[in-house]
């Protein structure tokens, strides 16, 4: 919403500054988004100087002229004027301004090759004379001008533009923002003078509204104004219509518009000869089609509110009116309707045809219905103070009837919601003067909303106008208490801290990325998972919602590989979602690595392999509580990890799965490795097992190692041979080692060596040779039994 | 001079004259082994009378002292010198490079959460959470946000089915719904997280992270929300002085509702917060509408209380000095590395926010 200060004297009488208004506006919830000179129909002509007239290099009559605009630098223009040369002091019209002759919006050309920006004036161009023969030729003492406005400007005023909250319909007129700062004591709220016609003619013409279901148009008011002679604004009114950021059109159309942004009243002009027998406010049928003043065509669904004549669609209700019926220049009989047009209705209409509209702005947030009147009658004392005519009475169908809502307000509920004393005085005072009416009812006051108010709905309402008009800074800063309801992190989320800075101190950076992802790779990702589709995505590659961390994480990946950053860790702890329903979303962390070295260093580090994630992983794992010896090894895993180099952990008890690691599947992308550690499922672990830790047994009696290797099948894993042996005595055996593993000479091609340390030792005897043979031989046997390897001799 | 004795000088001279460890362990056994010159004198007792052998034994320990006392001090000297010669032997070039070493990063916007975690925690709020994928009523008309209203048109949303009952959330707030439903007032936490809506430009991305606070209880009311506000915005930019001013707004959800501006000044295009003649609006509150608190089963004759809505990404762009939101996402490992925060820097009260 647009206004200048000019404009609000006109309902306000205040001596406040410009800069004042500014702060109270802000202060009293109407934001100012912008405050910016205003634009007059001359203000963009400007006093410059010819400093150079070169000839045109393709044409003989044109010049090519430097002209000095106050600005640093000169600018090109081409003139064809005879006198337009060196020294000339003369007027210049930039790009985007109009020219008052032909109404013509400037813009940079290529006059035969060479660019104009701009151009220099002649009187007759700028309607100052007829004359044409030349650019206009100022004397000297514009020297000091230039660069300068050369029309002095009555009209010396900011445009404030307002971003008007969608409660706030009143404010989107002049009208209503005066009135709010006249609550705050910022001046008297002047009262709208009563309007008198001399004479009218009778209404001639039918209008009825239909009595349709969802029926939008509620009241339609309208008159006739006959014998005008429509033509362009007078100043002050061009004036107005420019500092709004609109076009001035022709007297009729700048007229309803000038009401409609000092009252908030909304009306449209008809031309009426063109107006087919009656009106009749309908809904449309399915296919009707209407060719509105956007100079689109629309075709109607069921339902959508129009305006009609016997012919068909003159207009879409509250939204935009029609080419057939608009006025024109030459139009001499008009009718103009003042509505009222339900939000929700409108609102619906608008959206399914996608139009926006100052009218459709105003009429979805609540137009105030008890306006028709007031808005039919200052349209039509302008039109026929500008254009003449004679105006007909004032016709109103109604087919509901709209009645103030009353609210029973307790005004001690003013304190207890902002917690300082206010009497029912001061509240009685700030909710008159906008507009309430109070009557006090024994404890309680009876206020009687104003219909421009559509936002007040209960008593809660009235604390906010109150303390809105007050001002926040007379709310006292209470100290916030420390007291605590409940821990600040749960078991959880404690977790989640834990994890993300575990991992991240591994040396992996943690990136945030999308939630959603691009399909074609979320499916290589989404194992058994369903698709969840965004019906409205902001671009198809960001179509889905990702099943997984690594389609993100691996795109991103390989743009920083792109960037030749061949050696990152990366990692993101966030949701996945596994359907569409709320809650149906795990947190995984997911990490990925990368190193690309062809060659060693000086140290003999080489390419990362399967080992280097593994420990990243398990060193998390142990890091975010989970015992080593309580992680069961499988080598099973996704379809997206290398199905030979990739493995899943899960609790001892195979009941929960705690992660995935491995290489990530090379045809999806080349030697990189990544884990994955389903937070969740570990918490819920966690939380089976005691906080208690077990009590701490130290045995002082000798611990004995023996040294066995195992020939054992190749398809057979190492975790086998370890949990066969460990199998054997849990309390005697403390600690598996595996030291080497063999493949190759001296050993059948479909086996390999495995050797391993073993720590024995008891709790409550030292043990002899014959205890620790006995356990070896146990060892063997079991081993034998669960895996079928042979001690190697 | 006996024989023995001679020996012993003998011997003296050896261990004095010996060069290496090993010439010295031969020594020692001549010496002090079973059959060395100690032993068999020691042997020679035997024929000795009671008075003569006290005389006897006593210079046999006397030598033996003598001479193991030499030959510690002379192995030790010589096991030195080898040592000296060995080093002086070794040398690595240590200039060369270390092994390597990592240092990760925490994202700005985790770390800032925890920052702001760790501020509220001071007076006793506690974290909450909600899911990502919301129905259209917790993120809406719990919310008392209308059907086709056009305070809607503020969030453009991101929806999972045709009839637009389930969508991503467009704010926080629904975790408000969930966390009052669920329990019983009083109410005092904040809720971070993933929020969306279909944005992308300049400034806008179409996720970004939310903060949510919500303080429910008999008798809080607007001075509790200043005060709130005016503590997390002082302790959050570190800054001794730093213009506020609450400015009335609307959102469905709250009555009155206001957004709070802080004071900036621009210097060499980057922001100075604190105090300057700019103003920048950081975040949205008010005091919880009736309806929601009707809407969540709390009976609003009973209890009353605030809830603000903070846009964590912003905040993290203020405080650490980065331009572009859109960056964040980017996972562009040049800015991870640059914006991004040691793991062990732990946003914690007695330490402090930030190094």
């Amino acid at each position: 919403m647009k206004f200048t200060k000019d404009w609000l004297s006109d309902h306000l009488n205040t001596k406040k500054s410009e800069q004042q208004i500014i702060e109270k506006l802000n202060g009293i919830g109407l934001e100012v988004e912008n405050v910016e000179h205003a634009k007059s129909e001359l203000s963009d002509f400007i006093v410059a100087k010819i400093v150079k007239a070169n000839k045109h290099p393709n044409a003989d009559r044109l010049k090519l002229c430097d002209v000095e605009i106050g600005a640093k630098e000169t600018i090109k223009v081409v003139c064809g004027a005879p006198n337009a040369q060196e020294g000339l002091l003369t007027i210049y019209a930039p790009p985007g301004s109009i020219i008052p002759k032909n109404g013509m919006k400037l813009e940079v050309t290529k006059i035969r090759g060479e660019t104009s920006y701009g151009m220099l004036c002649s009187e007759a161009e700028l309607k100052l004379s007829k004359d044409s023969g030349g650019i206009i030729s100022l004397s000297q003492k514009y020297t000091g001008s230039i660069g300068k406005p050369y029309f002095k400007s009555k009209n010396n005023n900011n445009v404030i533009e307002l971003s008007i909250t969608p409660n706030r319909p009143d404010c989107l007129g002049v009208r209503g923002i005066a009135r709010d700062l006249y609550a705050c004591g910022y001046g008297n709220l002047k009262e709208i003078k009563k309007v008198k016609f001399s004479k009218t003619s009778k209404h001639t013409l039918r209008v009825k509204i239909e009595k349709d279901k969802n029926q939008a148009c509620s009241i339609f008011g309208s008159c006739l104004i006959k014998n005008v002679t429509n033509k362009e604004s007078p100043r002050w009114l061009k004036d107005r219509i420019l500092s709004l950021g609109l076009r001035p059109i022709s007297a009729v159309v700048d007229v309803t518009n000038y009401v409609m942004f000092d009252l908030n009243r909304p009306l449209h002009a008809y031309d009426l000869d063109k107006i087919k027998n009656s009106i009749t406010v309908r809904n449309s049928k399915r296919g009707e089609i209407i060719k509105a003043l956007d100079n689109k065509t629309y075709t109607l669904k069921e339902n959508m509110c129009v305006i009609s004549d016997d012919m068909g669609p003159l207009g879409l209700g509250g939204i935009i009116g029609g080419v057939r019926s608009g006025t024109e220049m030459d139009t001499k009989n008009i009718l103009i309707e003042s509505a009222y047009f339900d939000p929700i209705i409108t609102r619906k209409t608008s959206k399914e045809l996608e139009i926006n509209s100052d009218a459709k702005f105003r009429f979805e947030r609540g137009i105030d219905p008890q306006s028709v009147k007031e808005g039919l009658e200052m349209a039509a004392k302008l039109i026929i103070k500008i254009c003449g005519g004679e105006t007909s009475n004032i016709d109103i169908q109604e087919t509901k009837k709209f009645k103030n809502k009353i609210i029973k307000f307790n005004s001690k509920i003013v304190s207890k919601i902002i917690g300082i004393k206010i009497n029912e005085k001061d509240v009685i005072n700030i909710l008159t003067k906008l507009g309430f009416e109070a009557k006090k009812k024994s404890k309680l006051i009876e206020i009687k909303i104003p219909t421009w108010r559509p936002d007040i709905f209960g008593e809660i309402d009235l604390v906010e106008e109150i303390i809105r008009i007050l001002g926040f800074d007379n709310i006292k800063s209470i100290e916030p208490k420390k007291n605590r309801l409940k821990p600040t992190l749960n078991f959880y989320q404690k977790h989640f801290h834990l994890a993300q800075r575990s991992v991240a101190s591994k040396g992996y950076y943690e990136t945030i990325t999308w939630s959603f992802s691009d399909e074609k790779i979320n499916n290589k990702f989404k194992e058994n998972l369903k698709t969840i589709k965004i019906i409205n995505p902001i671009s198809s590659e960001l179509g889905v919602l990702r099943n997984s961390l690594y389609p993100n994480l691996i795109y991103y990946m390989e743009k920083n590989l792109n960037r030749g950053f061949s050696d990152q860790s990366l990692f993101e702890i966030g949701p996945v979602f596994t359907s569409k329903k709320p809650g149906d979303q795990i947190t995984i962390v997911c990490g990925v690595k990368k190193r690309q070295h062809d060659e060693q260093d000086h140290l003999g580090e080489k390419k990362i392999d399967v080992f280097d994630i593994k420990r990243d992983l398990i060193q998390s794992l142990v890091e975010l509580g989970v015992d080593r010896n309580e992680m069961l090894l499988k080598d099973i895993s996704p379809s997206y990890y290398h199905p030979g180099i990739s493995g899943s952990i899960f609790s001892k008890d195979k009941r929960s799965l705690l992660a995935h690691f491995g290489q990530l599947h090379p045809k999806i992308i080349n030697e990189t490795f990544g884990f994955e550690i389903l937070l969740e499922n570990l918490v819920n672990l966690k939380k089976k097992n005691k906080k208690i830790r077990n009590s701490l047994v130290l045995s002082d009696y000798q611990k004995s190692e023996r040294d066995f290797a195992f020939l054992i099948s190749k398809n057979m894993n190492a975790q086998s041979l370890v949990d066969a042996i460990k199998n054997t005595d849990e309390s005697l055996i403390k600690k598996i080692k595996i030291f080497d593993v063999y493949e190759g000479e001296n050993i059948p091609s479909d086996k390999k060596s495995i050797a391993l340390k073993v720590t024995i030792q008891s709790d409550d005897k030292t043990l002899n040779d014959s205890d620790l043979i006995n356990i070896s031989d146990k060892i063997v046997k079991s081993v034998e039994q669960h895996t079928g390897a042979q001690l190697r001799s | 001079m006996s024989e023995f004795e001679k020996k012993v000088i003998e011997f003296k001279e050896k261990i004095k004259n010996s060069k290496n460890l090993f010439e010295l362990n031969q020594i020692s056994s001549e010496i002090f082994s079973k059959n060395g010159i100690i032993n068999s004198e020691f042997k020679k007792l035997g024929s000795l009378s009671p008075d003569e052998k006290k005389n006897f034994a006593a210079n046999i320990n006397s030598s033996k002292k003598e001479l193991s006392e030499l030959f510690s001090k002379k192995s030790n000297e010589v096991l030195d010198k080898e040592i000296i010669d060995k080093v002086n032997k070794e040398k690595i070039d240590v200039t060369l490079p270390e092994k390597d070493f990592r240092i990760g990063k925490v994202h700005p916007v985790s770390q800032v959460i925890d920052e702001i975690s760790c501020i509220f925690s001071e007076v006793g709020f506690s974290v909450e959470e909600g899911p990502d994928v919301e129905n259209e009523y917790n993120n809406f008309t719990a919310l008392n946000t209308p059907k086709n209203h056009p305070a809607k048109d503020m969030h453009d949303t991101f929806y999972l089915d045709e009839e637009m009952k389930t969508l991503l959330r467009t704010h926080t707030s629904p975790v408000q719904v969930r966390t009052m439903l669920k329990g019983k007032p009083p109410f005092k936490i904040i809720a971070p997280g993933r929020t969306y809506r279909s944005d992308s430009d300049q400034t806008h991305t179409p996720m970004f992270h939310q903060l949510e606070g919500l303080h429910i209880d008999k008798d809080i009311n607007m001075g509790h929300l200043k005060g709130c506000l005016n503590y997390f915005i002082k302790e959050f930019f570190e800054i001794e002085k730093i213009k506020m001013r609450f400015r009335p707004s609307h959102f469905p959800f709250t009555e009155p509702s206001a957004e709070v501006d802080i004071g900036y000044r621009m210097e060499n295009n980057k922001i100075i917060i604190g105090e300057g003649d700019k103003w920048l609006e950081i975040l949205g509150c008010g005091m919880v509408h009736p309806n929601v608190l009707r809407n969540c089963k709390v009976d609003p004759n009973k209890f009353q209380g605030f809830a603000f809505g903070i846009g964590i990404d912003r905040l993290a762009m203020l405080k650490y000095g980065i331009n572009d939101l859109r960056s964040f996402f980017e996972c562009d490992y040049r800015w991870l590395n640059h914006y991004g925060f040691d793991p062990l820097d732990v946003p914690t009260n007695y330490r402090g926010l930030s190094r």
